[in-house]
């Protein structure tokens, strides 16, 4: 049995492997594809066609595509990312300090949505058809539907400009204590609990309803146990696979699809690092955080099939 | 007050998916003694399992107790709290599911499910519930009674997981028991020892029962009463050998007479004169999984089985869950591709797999699968699902194919109202009886039967029989009848064909069933059958080493 699922967890492993490297072409041929010369464009419109001559030789932008995906992959494996078009600096420099900070803000906003999410979810399901029931999933589903953006600067207009509560702007780099790093987190935090809570809500609560209504619920019900004892010794443990991949799912959102979120607070993330990084055409940058966001979407999501794998007694 | 259980005038009320609310128990009274085994028989919809679980103050989602009084032990079920009824269940009344499979809880162990019920109740201390669950595994004949509760529930068989839920529900000393179609999953020969075990039990601990079942001759082994239900209301109750000898009510004479089957006259099988063999065939191998170096699959699920079937008769194929016997429809109908052997269809060689047969190979040879809830696509009206072999094979349109539909369903003996619904909007009957005119629409000669009448009530099942018969002397059909009941087989077959785990047992004609020649494992499986005497179940003694060479229990 444990033998079967080593095989299992490897299979899986080696998927996230190969998935990895089929994201890694499509990145690179797709950013290769975009129009324009990217020598022409960073000299500038004075330049004379030997400079540009010039510099696509040295950047190797005359090399075959694949020869420079190869030499791109094999940077990438090594940790050399290369460096920026725009400013010459490695890519892991500039790319370091804005991933820590986007990781703090992931992994806050994650120890608020995740218990909230489980709380609302599990508590929706077992009150099936209550008022309770009802009020959290019209929350949920009109969560869902208002755009982050609107509910960002509603947050801002209520608790930066009219109560004066929390500052506009989210610095990460001047925090000093822990009141203080949630007084800068709060609103961002907030937006984006708003975001992920709510379709991890919708399907932890869809998982927990399924497993409630199997027969082994009722036999528990039937053999006199109480509500919360038949969800969380009953529904819950085989509920958790589904449950554990909506999570992820929702979470790997926090990596990479923050972009609105980071804009309107200012805050100093990857997501906005990619954007600024369009705006200037430097391939090496959107390259390498294309590939932070996949791999970190990637793993939640391996992570989540683990969890699911181990959750199950027939392959335990 | 000498009862254990009153029930007093009681009905349930179920609101229905448009609103309506439809009372499906109508006011239904009857007594239990203390001790005493009380079945309540009756075919689906019945209400028999609905009135078992008010027992436990339970109704299923969307019903509610709508009147009346269940007395249990001097309490009323009706009037308790959720909290109060909850103290009840597992301790007073204990429930013993209809698939244990589904009724335990696939990521515990079995220990830990059985003797949660002390853990709730707080019982006793959990190392004594542990003993004692262990002398109740005993008690209930499971193998390794130590070390069993600690496996998981994918890890025993159904049978055993069926005992191990009869230890669940024992394990709080209840007063009453209630079974809940408990065997009705179950092999035959898996059956027996289950029934057994819960006879004997019940019968040390003078603990009462309810009995839910379908099947009379299952209740006619363990019952002291019957209560027969038809749409939630008591149609007759009486003690068992009143209710077996001398019933009264015609519906009850009706679910005895389904159990005594009007076999195949000869003379219709000699109105054939055509002898040549209509299917052959020829050491056929098949089965699931990569296919290993040998050319064969993993997992062969058809070792080498030969038959041959006359026009105009029908060979049954008879044998338990697993034996190979729908794999042997499958392959035939070309769904599964045979990995060695040979076909011979109407004299002609048909390739293995389906797609490469010609239309009028396919046209000849159709298949009936047994559960037309799956089998017919939901989303089409009757018309649609009749109309579209006739215009696939015969090219019908418009009013032609109108007309024969309306055939169709006439020989079916559905009404002609019926072909614009849908077919989640028929009775079970209804739907078999379509899935089966969808066979008859190609005109075939052959028509595989895959347990067809399996997932239908006895005299539901006992009336598409007769269709069957009756459709053979119009059109001249033969069918190869698939089925785990052997009372269905001897009814329509002119020959029986015994399976055992891949492999043709022997091959035999309804008169020769029972007969002391058979082969050991036939014998084994038609002793296993349930007969309506009650001293069946005591009197029956079966050869222990051919129970452990042929038994999975």
């Amino acid at each position: 049995m444990k033998k079967q699922v080593l095989s299992l967890i490897g299979g899986r492993l080696a998927i996230a492997l190969i998935t990895l490297l089929i994201v890694s072409s499509a990145v690179f041929f797709a950013t290769a594809l975009l129009p324009g010369d990217t020598a022409a464009i960073l000299l500038g419109q004075a330049a004379t066609p030997e400079a540009v001559a010039g510099l696509r030789k040295a950047m190797h932008l005359d090399d075959p595509a694949l020869l420079r995906y190869g030499r791109w992959l094999i940077g990438l494996f090594t940790g050399d990312f290369g460096a920026s078009y725009a400013n010459g600096r490695p890519i892991l420099d500039l790319i370091g300090g804005r991933f820590i900070n986007t990781l703090k803000l992931a992994g806050v906003t994650t120890l608020f949505a995740v218990p909230l999410a489980l709380f609302l979810g599990i508590t929706s399901a077992m009150l099936r058809g209550t008022l309770y029931d009802r009020v959290v999933t019209l929350c949920t589903i009109g969560l869902i539907s208002i755009p982050e953006f609107m509910v960002a600067t509603t947050a801002v207009l209520v608790f930066s400009v009219t109560l004066g509560w929390l500052p506009a702007l989210a610095y990460a780099n001047d925090v000093k204590s822990f009141g203080e790093l949630l007084r800068v987190f709060a609103m961002p935090v907030i937006t984006l609990t708003f975001v992920v809570s709510a379709q991890m809500i919708r399907m932890t609560r869809a998982a927990v309803v399924e497993t409630l209504n199997t027969p082994y619920a009722e036999m528990a019900l039937l053999k006199g146990a109480s509500r919360p004892r038949i969800v969380l010794r009953h529904a819950l443990p085989n509920a958790l696979g589904p449950i554990a991949n909506a999570m992820a799912l929702s979470l790997s959102y926090l990596l990479g699809g923050v972009i609105i979120v980071e804009t309107i607070f200012n805050y100093p993330g990857v997501a906005k690092l990619m954007v600024d990084a369009v705006a200037t055409r430097d391939l090496p940058l959107i390259q390498t955080c294309a590939m932070i966001f996949c791999l970190g979407f990637l793993i939640l999501t391996t992570l989540a099939d683990i969890v699911a794998i181990l959750a199950n007694p027939r392959l335990r | 007050m000498s009862q254990l259980v009153e029930i007093r005038d009681l009905k349930v009320s179920a609101k229905t998916d448009a609103g309506r609310t439809v009372e499906i128990i109508k006011g239904v009274s009857f007594d239990i003694a203390p001790g005493e085994i009380v079945a309540l028989i009756g075919e689906s919809g019945s209400g028999k399992t609905t009135i078992a679980l008010t027992l436990m103050g339970h109704c299923r989602p969307g019903c509610r107790i709508s009147g009346g009084s269940v007395r249990v032990d001097g309490q009323d079920m009706v009037t308790l709290t959720e909290r109060e009824r909850a103290e009840v269940r597992g301790t007073k009344v204990a429930y013993v599911p209809q698939s244990a499979a589904a009724a335990f809880n696939p990521s515990a162990t079995i220990m830990d499910q059985v003797i949660e019920v002390t853990r709730i109740h707080g019982l006793m201390p959990p190392e004594q519930a542990r003993t004692l669950a262990v002398e109740l595994f005993r008690a209930l004949s499971l193998p390794n009674p130590d070390s069993i509760g600690e496996r998981y529930p994918h890890q025993v068989s159904g049978g055993q997981l069926q005992r191990l839920s009869a230890a669940m529900a024992l394990i709080g000393s209840p007063k009453v028991v209630i079974f809940d179609e408990p065997t009705t999953a179950l092999d035959v020969t898996t059956q027996i020892e289950v029934l057994r075990a819960f006879k004997a039990v019940m019968r040390k601990g003078g603990i009462a029962g309810v009995y839910v079942s379908h099947d009379l001759a299952v209740v006619a082994q363990i019952a002291d009463r019957i209560v027969v239900l038809r749409g939630g209301e008591v149609q007759e109750s009486g003690s068992t050998d009143q209710i077996l000898h001398r019933a009264g009510h015609p519906y009850t004479r009706q679910l005895l007479a389904a159990f005594e089957p009007v076999p195949r006259s000869p003379e219709e099988a000699a109105r054939v004169t055509d002898l040549r063999p209509l299917l052959e065939v020829d050491k056929l191998v098949a089965g699931y999984g990569p296919i290993q170096a040998d050319g064969l699959p993993l997992v062969r699920a058809l070792k080498s089985v030969s038959l041959s079937v006359q026009r105009g008769r029908n060979l049954g194929i008879i044998g338990e869950s697993g034996c190979g016997k729908s794999t042997l429809a499958r392959a035939i109908a070309g769904i599964l591709p045979r990995r060695g052997g040979n076909i011979i269809f109407d004299g002609r060689e048909l390739s293995p797999d389906a797609r490469q047969r010609s239309r009028e190979e396919l046209r000849t040879l159709q298949i009936v699968f047994q559960s037309a809830d799956t089998a017919l696509n939901p989303a089409k009206s009757v018309e649609d699902l009749l109309g579209r072999p006739l215009t696939f094979y015969h090219g019908l349109k418009g009013k032609a194919r109108d007309q024969r539909v309306d055939q169709l369903l006439d020989m079916v003996h559905l009404p002609k109202t019926v072909r614009h619904r849908r077919a989640t909007e028929l009775s079970g009957g209804q739907k078999q009886r379509v899935n089966f005119a969808r066979a008859l629409a190609a005109d075939p000669k052959l028509i595989l039967c895959d347990e067809i009448t399996s997932a239908l009530d006895t005299v539901v099942a006992a009336a598409i029989i007769e269709l069957l018969k009756e459709l053979q002397r119009e059109l001249g059909l033969s069918y190869l009848f698939i089925s785990h009941d052997l009372s269905v087989v001897e009814a329509i077959c002119d020959e029986i064909l015994v399976m055992y785990a891949g492999e043709k047992i022997e091959q035999l004609t309804p008169a020769t069933v029972g007969s002391p020649d058979n082969h050991p494992y036939s014998r084994l499986l038609f002793s296993s059958t349930p007969k309506l005497d009650p001293t069946w179940l005591d009197s029956l003694e079966q050869d222990p080493e051919l129970v452990r060479a042929y038994c999975r229990r």
